[in-house]
């Protein structure tokens, strides 16, 4: 047997969990889709003294379109997601960096959730989130929140979910007429982690300038960050690879990564102004595509 | 039997159904294997990474190394096992393995013929670089990959009825 002895909750009903949750506080950990927390079981690197399931949960893998935008439910799998139609229309960048999220087999299983709970300051989803400017909702028996995403992410495997807390909701507002986006990272071989991850969505004017862009990277520190020089240099600008390219060397401003096993300070620097620079240009290009549409 | 720690778990494995009791923190794969002696699973790494352990539950290719055999009650799940027909015949895929040399020490391949399994019934027509893209999640230490890529292609163009 590998995983640490612990007490098996499979609750059937949200009150059933929270109360769980209520009752063992930190000692309890939320099993999702377990493509991340059943490595650390089995490696024995966390021995919690309650698992609660929400596998066994009704109506939390939802992928809903409503006038606020799109609501994805706790237990939305990422491959559920990635699939959507209604992802792939009106959220495509969402579905873009879903790709590079481990591989099919993962993804099956993993949540969007789930990703974004675990926090790696690697993982693809919590930068995307940062860049739609997604919306989390939390809940306990003390009630319910909501957090923008730039909340919720403090630290290394760290959010501003309280031990007794469930991330229940992550809600994506609509993305405005002639947007692009892109998504694109650099990493050892296909399905890891990034090395370092950019996702960037673009928004012409009607007279075709730059109304707004939004670039947010991952794997350049210890939480994924949005580079607001490089945003700044651009709102309101007309556009052109000239321009393109120098505000992506803003984004060497905006961060300050660290040196670890994986890469450099300095490599990572380099990837994530050559990622700035190929994320925005394709996020613009099909800007350009929409806006002629 | 304290329900927290021990569970009767009833699967359907390849069309027949099996109940057991495990404690509640054994893997699907060590049920498979251990308790059911359904040991053509392989388990590599257990932690997600080697594909080796992949079974299809409910028809969509999950690690068995990363879910709890509980979490698997009243699933319907498919093993290497179930691939051959009754009589032996060994599936298109298999064949197709067998005639590329896609396998050596075979470590790997029952991971491989699930995944392939489930991605075929998908996209019955992929290009190589479609299959590239599937197989990504298996380790192989062997051979070097490109006899699975033709495998996997030989297989599809003859489950389409094509000859290959
Ligand atoms: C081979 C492999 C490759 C991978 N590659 C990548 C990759 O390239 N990029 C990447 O980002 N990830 C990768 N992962 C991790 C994977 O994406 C996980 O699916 C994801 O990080 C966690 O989602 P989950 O639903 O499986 O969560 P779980 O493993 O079930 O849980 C993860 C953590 O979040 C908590 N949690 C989960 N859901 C909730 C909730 N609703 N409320 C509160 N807490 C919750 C759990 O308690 C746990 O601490 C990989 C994993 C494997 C095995
Ligand atoms: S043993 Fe499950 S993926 Fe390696
Ligand atoms: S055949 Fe030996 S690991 Fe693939």
């Amino acid at each position: 047997m590998k995983p640490p002895r612990f007490d098996y909750y499979d609750p059937h009903s949200l009150d059933e969990a929270l109360a769980l949750l209520a009752r063992y506080g930190p000692e309890a950990k939320v099993l999702a889709g377990g493509q991340s927390l059943m490595p650390l079981l089995n490696m024995r690197l966390v021995a919690p003294a309650a698992l609660v399931d929400l596998n066994r949960l009704p109506d939390l893998a939802y992928v809903r379109v409503t006038p606020a935008g799109l609501a994805l439910g706790a237990l939305a799998r990422q491959r559920q997601v990635e699939r959507a139609e209604a992802v792939v229309q009106g959220w495509p960048l969402l579905a873009a960096a879903l790709r590079y999220v481990g591989y099919p087999q993962i993804r099956t299983r993993g949540t969007v959730g789930g990703s974004l709970a675990h926090a790696d300051p690697a993982a693809e989803l919590p930068a995307v989130m940062l860049a739609l400017e997604a919306r989390l909702v939390l809940s306990s028996q003390r009630g319910r929140r909501t957090l923008p995403a730039a909340a919720f992410f403090l630290a290394p495997l760290t959010t501003a979910l309280a031990p007794d807390e469930l991330l229940c909701e992550v809600q994506l507002p609509p993305l405005p007429p002639r947007t692009g986006h892109s998504f694109q990272e650099v990493s050892r071989v296909w399905g890891a982690f990034a090395l370092v991850g950019a996702a960037a969505l673009v928004t012409l004017d009607d007279a075709g300038r730059c109304q707004q862009a939004r670039l947010a990277l991952t794997g350049v520190g210890p939480v994924p960050q949005r580079a607001s020089a490089v945003e700044a240099a651009l709102a309101g600008e007309p556009l052109d690879a000239e321009r393109l390219r120098q505000a992506a060397a803003l984004v060497e401003q905006d961060l300050n990564p660290e040196s670890d096993v994986h890469a450099s300070a300095a490599y990572r620097r380099h990837l994530a102004r050559v990622l700035a620079q190929r994320t925005l240009q394709a996020a613009w290009r099909r800007a350009q595509e929409a806006q002629k549409a | 039997m304290n329900p927290q720690q021990q569970r009767v778990v009833s699967v359907i494995v390849n069309g027949r159904e099996y109940t057991g009791t495990v404690p509640t923190r054994k893997t699907l794969a060590d049920f498979l294997r251990q308790d059911l002696r359904l040991t053509g699973t392989h388990v590599g790494c257990e932690h997600g990474v080697c594909g080796a352990c992949t079974v299809l539950l409910d028809g969509q290719p999950v690690r068995a190394c990363l879910l709890l055999a509980v979490q698997a009650h009243g699933a319907r799940l498919e093993t290497v096992e179930g691939l051959a027909a009754a009589d032996g015949t060994l599936h298109p895929l298999q064949q197709a393995f067998q005639q590329c040399h896609a396998l050596q020490c075979g470590f790997c391949t029952p991971g491989l013929l699930m995944t392939l399994k489930a991605f075929l019934q998908e996209n019955p027509a992929p290009t190589a670089e479609e299959v590239r893209e599937a197989i990504a999640g298996h380790l192989c230490r062997c051979t070097g990959y490109l006899h699975i890529i033709a495998a996997a292609l030989q297989a599809a163009a003859q489950l389409r009825g094509e000859r290959a």
